[in-house]
């Protein structure tokens, strides 16, 4: 299997995983090799490297992809290639000026400091923007494929939770109930109003109160809006246009992530379509005795020379086989013919179009040319 | 140089996802526990994977769990960290409060409250005079922050809240944690990077912004730095040797070789930004080459890490 037949007759690409694994570089590495075989493919991206982001011509956050040229690129591409960096500042911005009843209760809202803390604060705006933006792209970008690197976190999962978090707020039912003296919240505490009212005053103030109370007075009917939208996305994540690709590196943490998340997307009926797996060591040759391959390095390069070449190399040995062992425990948990697709430990950083080109190789590779080239990298 | 380190009560550890923050709290837990210190090791976010990594069964979220001597972890997640606060300054409608899913529901979603409820237990750890009934004071707090940006958040919450709340007990509390976190005496953070591009970008970019809040970072900490094994004659002389009779074992000694120094060189590069960025309060873990970090590598970590707090 590789990447183009795991994405063939699909819309929307999510790259999830932990942090630092390569989802930013994995992400546009599909969104590049697609764009190569002739789709319309937008890459949103959170975070990239400066390298990679001059390399795909994003000099800033945008909020709207911009045709990457493929003469820039100084590669052929069949398809075109879209690339933004998402600002969730101002897709939040442009969500409320989209929803707001008039263009005054939409500056109302923006001056809001509950608002303004709330567009900025990292966590849950990124996560709901990018599936806010994701979702806008999908419906009216005319693409043939979306994709989506998702925001860095410790936690995959946090991707999925954020957003239902900040509809939860948004919603603010739970607020507003508390807020009525009357409201279902109080008889299902059981407590009389007063008293009730007065702890949760008592533990968070009332002019935050007051804040809130204003914010969710201005946004009124509109956090139907948001439920709506929220709705529509996760549908969206939920139907066979989607793939939920896994990016993880061999090492033990970001796989035990990649495990819980594979678990998770199945409890949520989320349409999951394989594993990524960056920075993977091969082992390189394994059965001589070290003995006898010191000796034999010793005549050819020296003694001295010899002797750490062969501790460097168990070294090697030692994290082939860490990796060897945690993808095994990966493996243990996808269905058969579920891809898992490594790709190697390369010498240097990926941060350019060389680079995304190299990574593409063995993401899209049938499975005999990859075979082939992890052969010719250990030989 | 950061000599200093270790006489701070607050901790803070942060950095890029998957660059070994965990580790390297783990790590300075060890060095403070060896000197003597009371310390406790306390890793956000609820998932409970300090205690498991330094050999404790793990599964007591919230507990302050003894790992070894003057050594203890505990796991902080919001809603336990806000049961405890509305049992403690809500009285009883606090504790009614606590059982009602519904506003569980509405403070969790609150932008921040998480992060505040999360800063608020560290502080109350770091605090002489404890204010969970019974514990002891510990001498150093170290808190294995979330990656970078979220990371920042739980540094600048405190103070947007004593902000925006301007009245009332959050605005109080959340004040007193924004002092204590802004005392430099008392407090120090700790940006974690490997020598790589992403993390080195992002650990300037943190400085930066900690800077513009009033604050610093008052040590950095490069991790996972590859040994630099072989010098530029060494690779001469193994790019020359005739491999074509060489086994495939021993041509494999070969690429192993020169790949390391590659990447040696790569990182060296990386390594040299944080140098001329943070001179002085630059420190270097080495790359672990093992299947597993478990307690006998962390202490080995320790013993460097010893040498380079000085």
């Amino acid at each position: 299997m590789n990447v183009e037949e795991i994405l063939a007759g699909k819309g929307v690409c999510v790259c999830a995983g932990s942090g630092g694994v390569g989802k930013t570089t994995t992400a546009a590495v599909i969104a590049l090799g697609m764009a190569a075989r002739g789709l319309k493919v937008a890459v949103v991206t959170i975070d990239p490297a400066l390298r990679l982001a001059n390399a795909l011509g994003l000099e800033e956050l945008s909020n709207e992809p911009s045709l990457v040229s493929a003469e820039l690129l100084g590669i052929e591409l069949e398809g075109e290639l879209w690339a933004m960096m998402l600002d969730a500042k101002r897709t939040f911005d442009e969500l409320i000026e989209l929803v707001a009843p008039t263009p005054e209760r939409a500056e109302e809202i923006k001056a809001n400091r509950v608002y303004r803390e709330l567009s900025t604060a990292v966590s849950g705006s990124q996560e709901f923007t990018a599936v806010s933006k994701l979702y806008e792209l999908v419906i009216e970008g005319g693409f043939d494929l979306v994709v989506l690197d998702t925001p860095p976190s410790r936690n995959a999962l946090d991707f999925l939770e954020a957003p239902g978090r900040l509809m939860a707020f948004l919603d603010g039912r739970a607020l507003q109930l508390f807020l009525r003296p009357t409201g279902f919240g109080m008889r299902i505490v059981g407590a009389g109003a007063g008293p009730l009212l007065g702890a949760l005053r008592r533990v968070t103030g009332i002019d935050l109160l007051a804040d809130l109370t204003t914010f969710f007075g201005l946004l009124g009917p509109m956090t139907e809006v948001f439920s709506l939208r929220a709705r529509e996305v996760e549908a969206l994540l939920r139907s066979d246009r989607t793939a939920f690709v896994l990016v993880t590196s061999a090492q033990s943490e970001p796989i035990e992530e990649a495990i819980w998340f594979r678990r998770r997307l199945d409890e949520a009926n989320l349409p999951f379509a394989g594993v990524v797996i960056n920075r993977f060591h091969h082992d390189l040759g394994s059965g001589e005795s070290s003995e006898e391959l010191e000796s034999e390095l010793a005549s050819l390069v020296g003694a001295d020379l010899a002797a750490r070449l062969v501790s460097n190399l168990s070294d090697y040995h030692v994290l082939a086989a860490r990796d060897a062992a945690n993808v095994a425990r990966l493996e243990r948990e996808l269905v058969d013919g579920e891809p898992l697709l490594p790709v190697p430990q390369f010498d240097d950083d990926i941060h350019d179009v060389a680079g995304l080109l190299r990574v593409q190789e063995y993401l899209f590779a049938t499975d005999e040319r990859r075979a082939e080239l992890i052969e010719n990298l250990i030989a | 140089m950061p000599s200093g380190l270790l006489e701070r009560h607050l901790i803070f550890v942060t950095g890029k996802g998957g660059v070994g923050k965990s580790t390297v709290a783990l790590t300075l837990g060890l060095v403070a526990a060896r000197r003597g210190l009371r310390t406790i090791v306390a890793e956000v976010g609820g998932d409970d994977r300090l205690a498991r990594s330094a050999g404790a069964a793990g599964g007591a979220p919230f507990q302050e769990v003894q790992v070894s001597t003057d050594l203890f972890t505990i796991s902080i997640g919001p809603e336990d960290a806000m049961a405890e606060y509305l049992r403690l300054k809500g009285g009883a409608f606090g504790g009614a409060l606590s059982h009602s899913r519904l506003f569980a529901t509405f403070a969790m979603a609150t932008p921040g409250m998480r992060e505040l409820l999360t800063v608020g237990k560290v502080w109350e750890l770091s605090q002489p005079q404890r204010r969970t009934r019974d514990a002891e004071p510990y001498d150093v707090v170290i808190v294995d922050s979330p990656a970078t940006g979220h990371g920042r958040g739980l540094l600048r919450t405190p103070r947007t809240f004593s902000e925006i709340a301007a009245v009332g007990p959050i605005a109080y509390q959340a004040g007193v944690i924004a002092a204590t976190i802004a005392d430099r005496s008392f407090t120090a953070v700790v940006a974690v990077a490997t020598p790589e591009e992403m993390p080195v970008n992002e650990t300037l970019s943190l400085h930066e912004s900690l800077v513009n809040d009033g604050l610093d970072l008052d040590a950095v900490l490069v991790n996972a730095c590859y040994p630099q094994r072989f010098d530029l004659p060494d690779l001469a002389r193994l790019q020359k040797g005739n491999r074509r009779r060489a086994s495939p074992q021993a041509r494999a000694a070969i690429r192993a070789a020169l790949s390391e120094h590659e990447r040696a060189t790569v990182q060296h590069e990386q390594r040299a930004r944080l140098e001329h960025a943070f001179a002085e309060r630059l420190m270097a873990l080495p790359f672990v080459f093992s299947r597993a970090l478990g307690m006998q590598e962390l202490e080995k970590l320790a013993d460097t890490l010893e040498d380079e707090l000085g």
